[in-house]
């Protein structure tokens, strides 16, 4: 299958071990891992679709350059995921197109 | 032209200098005229005002001190349509133009009130056809729901539009190309010899040519000297933000913002004279997000992608310079610092009139003789 994540950890000074959820789903990752490592770690791939012709894309560069690895991280999208460390409790999900801006209505008074 | 040119030099019928906006929308339409154009550029070391303006296919508020750039420019943006449409046509690239209209928004009454009475102006100029409105905040809300509450209101014109100027470059270019047009780009143009048949210009290689079109912004200063014209022009400076694509916010271009078909927000408006230095300053650029803030409080924490300076071609009055050179026939001289809005029209009339080399009568008030008359 093409879509299978060939990511491989290699041997790395041991951190210490916190737990993110990639689409909701509770994952343990080193404290030294970035978001776009947990996506890697989890599978999550595609990990977002372009914001003009939806095409599919995954983290690639991982140092910051591509963009490639956009991701909704605590609920913020346009996250470059490979430029920010993981946190215990994170929240990270795919990034469908791009980031919405709009203003969250306001509940209609009852 | 002659068969009879110097060897070395390469012969066209026109020699246009300059392959910004200007220039290729003009070697189009001298093109279609059934001439053999070539197209000297000095490469990307050019200050290229083409690469780092804002898109706007604008009408509102043109030639609010001379009704006749406000007549081409409304002919420019009614050509728009059938430029852009055979541009795709021949290149497959589709410039993203919209023309739905447009906004200048103001934050003050003051502003909306000086706004309002200079468009009046120009409707009373123009008996009556000029169309535009003056909408309060309500009714600038009912285009944008996601305007600011400090806006004060906003001028809206149904002509003005936007489109993707870099895209536009490209297609032009292209086109040029496909259609037979030789871009030289190996060197700036250094000199240009009138003799009795036509001129010689020294670029990296030479050319022949019976006439020669300078269409080279602020470079026009030096080289429409040597052809018997002149072009006191000076640059100032323009600084543009991108911020990063979000899903579509705003429906129509602004003055001040516009989004892009991809969704990239681009925000400019800031004016300095500072020379031929294009960077780009922490000062104007917060200056500018500021005020894209208090338009569009949605933008707050939209991250930016990327800053840019670019210098506008600008004449004493800020009009352009359309002029024929009367010491060396066969030289024309086309500067203006609306390379996008205007393109439809340089591309047909304005191409059209140095192509038939007669006399346009309607061309002179755009001649420079006014900045020394």
């Amino acid at each position: 299958m093409p879509n299978v994540s060939h990511f491989e950890r290699l041997p790395m000074r041991a951190g210490e071990q916190v737990t993110v959820f990639v689409e909701g789903q509770a994952l343990k990752v080193d404290s030294y891992d970035t978001a776009a490592a947990a996506v890697l770690i989890a599978g999550l791939v595609p990990s977002r679709t372009t914001p003009t012709s939806g095409s599919p894309r995954a983290p690639y560069c991982l140092m910051g350059v591509c963009f490639e690895c956009l991701l909704d991280i605590d609920g913020v999208a346009n996250q470059q995921g490979c430029m920010v460390k993981v946190r215990d409790g994170m929240q990270i999900r795919r990034q469908a197109g791009a980031r919405d801006i709009h203003e969250p209505r306001q509940e209609t008074a009852t | 032209m002659t068969e009879t040119a110097t060897q070395g030099a390469r012969i066209a019928d026109v020699c246009l200098i300059g392959g910004g906006l200007v220039g290729m929308a003009i070697a189009l339409g001298l093109q279609r005229n059934g001439l053999h154009v070539a197209v000297l550029d000095e490469g990307d070391v050019a200050l290229r005002a083409s690469r780092g303006n804002f898109g706007l296919v604008w009408v509102q508020g043109k030639g609010d001190t001379l009704p006749e750039y406000a007549d081409i420019t409304r002919l420019s943006a009614r050509l728009w349509p059938t430029f852009a449409a055979s541009l795709q046509d021949s290149t497959g690239v589709d410039v993203q133009l919209q023309q739905r209209g447009g906004l200048y928004l103001c934050l003050t009454e003051q502003e909306l009130d000086a706004r309002a009475r200079m468009l009046g102006k120009m409707h009373e100029a123009a008996g009556g056809d000029y169309p535009y409105e003056t909408l309060d905040l309500k009714q600038v809300r009912e285009k944008i729901p996601e305007i600011g509450d400090t806006v004060a209101g906003a001028t809206w014109c149904p002509e003005d539009g936007h489109v993707n100027p870099l895209l536009l470059l490209r297609a032009m270019t292209e086109r040029f190309k496909a259609q037979g047009g030789i871009i030289d780009n190996t060197g700036r143009v250094e000199t240009i010899e009138p003799h009795p048949e036509g001129f010689r210009i020294h670029a990296g290689g030479d050319w022949d040519c019976a006439r020669v079109v300078l269409c080279a912004g602020l470079g026009n200063r030096e080289l429409a000297p040597q052809v018997g014209l002149s072009a006191p022009l000076s640059p100032n400076r323009g600084q543009v933000l991108v911020g990063e694509r979000v899903r579509p916010f705003l429906d129509y271009p602004t003055g001040h913002v516009r989004q892009t078909g991809e969704g990239t927000v681009q925000i400019g408006d800031s004016k300095e004279d500072v020379g031929f230095d294009s960077g780009t300053t922490t000062e104007v650029m917060a200056k500018i997000a500021h005020r894209a803030i208090r338009l569009f409080p949605l933008l707050r924490d939209v991250k930016l992608v990327r800053a840019w300076g670019a210098l506008r071609v600008m004449t004493p009055d800020g009009y352009p310079i359309y002029q024929a050179s009367t010491s060396c026939p066969g030289a024309y001289l086309v500067t203006c610092h609306s390379g996008v809005t205007l393109a439809a029209f340089h591309e047909g009339p304005l191409a059209d009139w140095i192509a038939s080399d007669r006399y346009d009568p309607s061309l002179e008030v755009f001649h420079a003789e006014r900045f020394t008359l």
